[in-house]
């Protein structure tokens, strides 16, 4: 241990550019779809029309016989594939109906876009060709595409199963039905929180390769070691026979958290011709097949008491799971309840999910992962509360925040919080507002015909996933823990790799990683290199998702570093003939505390470490290298306040949000250029699921919103600049003291705007609206409030309305100008 | 198969002859054919813009466009950007200095459209809202736009945004 003062910090905290950019902004990146091997082959999928239906035959011949196509495969012709895709959650004591998902279909297709045959062929062109002339002949089946109409059985997605309904699980703290009666008023609310897509810009990809024995598959993907170990199992190869790679990948938000059907069945095809294949996914692949997240129905009740004090708080969550399981499907509401109390003291909690099946595609971890359906649950109440009440609804949060003082707290569900000052967030994020200018402002708009509102989000969210024997298969019932990997090696020049088991797509793992070791071994984060997302290289690793890479990821490679530091300070010590407790890391490199003149860099230890033992201290190992596996004792809670502003157009129900304040404390800033992007681009990502962004099927279970045409992402011109600010709070659960912060904008968000705009519509009579904000549901929810209710609906102007909780499809965000260039 | 058609383009300066499938697009014979793979596929419906590049001056998205209907066009992709020294065409040197990019994915297309949105608004003052309205048509799911249109602004400013 040190005894000298701590030096400063010289690269932690600054906003250093990032390492990755140099490659990207010049196009010389390397993604997946821009590898090409010798040999190599292509594959497409044929896909099935039909949302649930008997596969009665399968004609191959007529693709088979284009010139260029090499091989069709139906499901049969995978019998030797060992596992089905997996499902990675099985929690101790709940019963979870599992129907099995092979990669081509074996008999049955259960929503549209089922992988019915694999075509592959020279080139991507032919194989688009053989995909046309493969002939399938299906036997229709009853199809059930709304969740609460599948709860009933009357059309069952898996006949085998006998319901549809997969799995029921509760928490509970205290007695709820006895907490809500006993309390002053009780808030009911029917939340629907619609289903989306995640929509990196990169479709999936992959290159798979098997070559002598040996497996090698290039994936876009935010798991590379876990595909491993996955293809190991389902294609009976030794582990260290394979080998993943995730090249630079396009964005993941969650939707490359998977072990992916058509991975493997290029993967299988190569092993089978003996030459690489290839699939890159297209768009309408992506939307009608890459994973879909949210779709809950959810039935709120909250207790309180006349002065705004929360006494009880119930969720009954029915969870659209699609027609299968991915990698987490049952598990993502689960997940958002760990939070379900989110920032407040609440005595008597009760969440009840029930997970159903229904003939579409499956949902799983979108980014933020069951936590924004619940933050939106648990604030857009709090604001009807306090409505109900005639309170202010700062007041009412204010009552119930935690206290400061109060950490570390545990919820009535036992998860302890690590660290949060909520009020202060709030009171930072107001000092930004002024919120009496706002109101007097607002006043003074509705006078003249604007509406504009303000909305209010108090968050706390649960990440840094995970500590491994809370989460794992004894635990929470994760089929793995979720520690993190890290191997440091100083070169003998005193340059620096960093091998890290995160597998990052965008977020600057690079530039931050190097940031945290440049300062803990006094190296130039310039000559720092963070190698991720290859198995060959470093140790097992998890792979980056639910923000967990700087609080495991990143503090795996601290404590490696810390390691190798201590070895340097011995190795300085002996050579200045000093104690090591008195050697420090100031101004990057290691010096004698109190005379700086005296001092090594840390090319000079390398030197010392790879090239001279007799520089060395007695006994010493050579080299400076350090493996380290690092297993949190706790999850990790950032926290915030978020604030939106927003004008409705009442001719046309049209939301635009004018303003965004956000005061969000992730612990102590490693970067804050990055920390702000990541807010940036999360927030905007809830405000596409807020008034933009549906994915929508027809009653026949056909995908609607199939391309960008239809999905209507957020454009530079619906987005507004965000005006943030941190606190920092340090979380006691790692030595950094960090937290994440890679999904809080995105759990944070869309109860602000749906505040926001209620706000900005409740003097006309509407109190409630769900989600996406899309301009003809905010239109008719103010006709009907103002009376008008019984005017020519939209859907006798030819325009067809899909139920309640629907909304409309891509009417987002465009102009009358037309969508860009 | 259709019969392959001839087709000359310059791109990036050089200059390439080819025989080309009719059905061929723009962006499968920058990436495919001469392994330009710096311009991105992201929708293929010209929606999201990742496969921007010039076509005698104008950006296109060219996953809508044939490579065959490009004959004699002088064409300029993300790769030609970057001067003969290595250094940064001013909107890529905006991307870098303002974190206008995440995975990069959208970022080849993004600069490429820019560089087009600048060299059409000429001299006069651009707006924040100019470059939000002239990106309409690239999407990005990773920055929330903010520092994309700070990269574009500060190169717009430093009367650096020079057309390739």
């Amino acid at each position: 241990m040190s005894t000298v003062e701590k030096a400063p910090a010289k690269w932690v905290g600054q906003s250093l550019r990032r390492k990755e950019d140099p490659r990207l902004i010049t196009g010389r990146a390397t993604y997946v779809d821009d590898i090409t091997l010798p040999g190599q082959l292509w594959a497409a999928i044929v896909r099935s029309p039909e949302a649930h239906a008997n596969v009665v035959s399968i004609d191959t011949s007529a693709a088979l016989a284009i010139p260029g196509i090499r091989a069709v495969y139906t499901g049969e012709d995978l019998s030797d594939l060992l596992a089905p895709l997996p499902m990675a959650w099985g929690p101790p004591g709940v019963e979870i109906k599992t129907p099995e998902r092979w990669p081509l279909v074996r008999g049955r297709v259960c929503h549209v876009g089922d992988a019915v045959a694999m075509v592959v062929g020279d080139n991507k062109h032919v194989v688009v060709d053989g995909v046309a002339k493969v002939s399938v002949e299906y036997e229709s089946l009853p199809v059930v595409v709304d969740v609460e109409e599948a709860l009933k059985d009357e059309v069952l997605v898996h006949a085998s199963l006998g319901t549809n309904t997969a799995h029921k699980w509760s928490m509970g703290g205290g007695d709820i039905e006895a907490a809500l009666a006993a309390s002053d008023v009780v808030v009911e609310r029917r939340i629907v929180n619609h289903r989306t897509a995640g929509a990196s810009i990169e479709p999936r990809g992959c290159i798979a390769e098997y070559r002598a024995g040996q497996l090698t598959v290039w994936s876009s993907t935010q798991v590379p070691h876990l595909l491993r170990l996955f293809y190991a199992v389902q294609m009976g190869i030794s582990e260290d026979k394979v080998r993943v790679i995730a090249p630079e990948v396009g964005g993941g938000f969650g939707g490359k958290l998977q072990v992916c059907a058509e991975e493997t069945l290029c993967a299988w095809a190569s092993k089978a011709l003996g030459r690489p294949v290839k699939w890159i996914e297209t768009r309408s692949e992506a939307m009608l097949v890459s994973h879909h997240g949210r779709d809950q129905v959810d039935h709120v009740r909250m207790g309180a008491t006349s002065d705004g004090t929360i006494t009880a708080f119930h969720a009954d969550i029915i969870q659209d799971l699609g027609a299968y399981f991915g990698l987490l499907t049952p598990m993502i509401p689960e997940l958002g309840a760990f939070v379900m109390t989110g920032c407040y003291k609440i005595p008597v909690v009760q969440t009840d999910i029930t997970g159903v099946f229904t003939n579409k595609f499956f949902t799983d971890a979108i980014r933020g992962a069951g936590r924004p359906e619940m933050t939106h649950m648990l604030e857009v109440t709090i604001d009807q509360l306090a409505t109900e009440l005639g309170l202010d609804p700062l007041e009412v949060r204010r009552k119930n925040f935690i206290p400061e003082d109060e950490f570390p707290y545990t919820t009535p569900y036992g998860i302890t919080y690590d660290s949060g000052a909520y009020e202060t967030a709030l009171d930072r994020a107001l000092e930004i507002v002024d919120l009496d200018a706002f109101r007097a402002e607002q006043a003074d708009l509705r006078s003249q015909g604007i509406l504009r509102g303000i909305g209010f989000s108090t968050y706390t969210e649960i990440c840094g996933l995970a500590p491994s024997r809370a989460v794992g298969p004894s635990g929470f019932g994760l089929g793995i823990g979720l520690y993190e990997s890290a191997l440091v090696r100083v070169h003998p020049t005193g340059s620096v790799t960093v091998f890290t088991g995160a597998s990052p797509h965008g977020q600057g793992h690079e530039t931050g990683f190097a940031q945290i070791v440049g300062d803990i071994i006094g190296a130039d984060p310039a000559v720092v290199e963070v190698v991720h997302g290859d198995t060959a290289t470093g140790p097992m690793g998890l792979g980056t998702y639910g923000s967990r890479s700087l609080s495991i990821g990143g503090v795996a490679a601290a404590h490696a570093a810390e390691k190798i530091a201590a070895k340097c300070k011995e190795i300085v010590a002996h050579n200045l003939e000093a104690n090591a407790s008195d050697i420090e890391v100031r101004d990057g490199r290691f010096q004698l505390a109190g005379d700086p003149e005296q001092g090594m860099t840390l090319a000079e230890v390398a030197g010392c470490a790879y090239i001279d033992a007799t520089k060395m201290p007695e006994g010493m190992e050579m080299g400076l290298e350090q493996t380290l596996i690092y297993d949190p004792s706790n999850f990790v809670f950032p926290f915030g306040t978020h604030v939106c502003v927003v004008d409705v157009e009442a001719d046309t129900g049209k939301v635009k949000v004018i303003r965004w304040v956000a005061v969000d404390d992730c612990g102590p800033a490693i970067n804050p250029m990055l920390i702000d992007g990541q807010l940036h681009g999360g927030v905007t990502h809830g405000i596409g699921q807020a008034l933009y962004e549906q994915v929508v099927y027809d009653a026949q279970g056909n995908l609607v919103t199939g391309t960008f045409m239809d999905y209507a992402l957020p454009t530079a011109a619906e987005i507004p600049n965000f005006e943030l600010d941190r606190t920092e709070t340090k979380s006691p659960s790692n030595s950094l003291g960090v937290k994440g912060i890679g999904e809080a904008g995105t759990i944070a968000a869309t109860p602000a705007i749906v505040n926001a705009v209620i706000d900005a519509l409740r003097h006309e009579g509407v109190t409630y609206l769900d989600m996406p904000l899309t301009p003809l549901r905010v239109w008719q929810a103010l006709e009907e409030a103002r009376g008008r209710g019984d005017g020519p609906r939209a859907s006798e102007q030819g325009v067809e309305l899909p139920d309640q909780g629907e909304g409309s499809a891509g009417s987002g965000p465009t102009t009358p100008e037309g969508g860009g260039s | 198969m259709a019969q392959n058609v001839p087709l000359q383009v310059t791109v990036n300066g050089e200059s390439h002859s080819s025989e080309v499938q009719p059905r061929l697009l723009l962006v499968h014979y920058l990436r495919d054919d001469l392994g330009l793979t710096g311009t991105h596929v992201g929708c293929d419906t010209s929606n999201c813009g990742a496969c921007t590049c010039h076509v005698d001056g104008e950006s296109v998205k060219s996953c809508t466009v044939l490579a065959v209907q490009c004959d004699g066009a002088q064409i300029t992709t993300i790769e030609g950007m970057t001067g003969a020294d290595g250094a940064y065409h001013p909107l890529q040197q905006g991307f870098w200095d303002a974190h206008g990019l995440q995975c990069g994915y959208c970022t080849p297309g993004m600069i490429m459209a820019a560089a087009d949105l600048l060299a059409r608004h000429g001299d006069g003052p651009l707006t924040e809202a100019d470059v939000r309205k002239g990106l309409e048509g690239n999407l990005c799911r990773c920055t929330g736009y903010e520092n994309i249109v700070k990269a574009v602004l500060a190169a717009a400013e430093a009367g650096r945004g020079v057309p390739a």
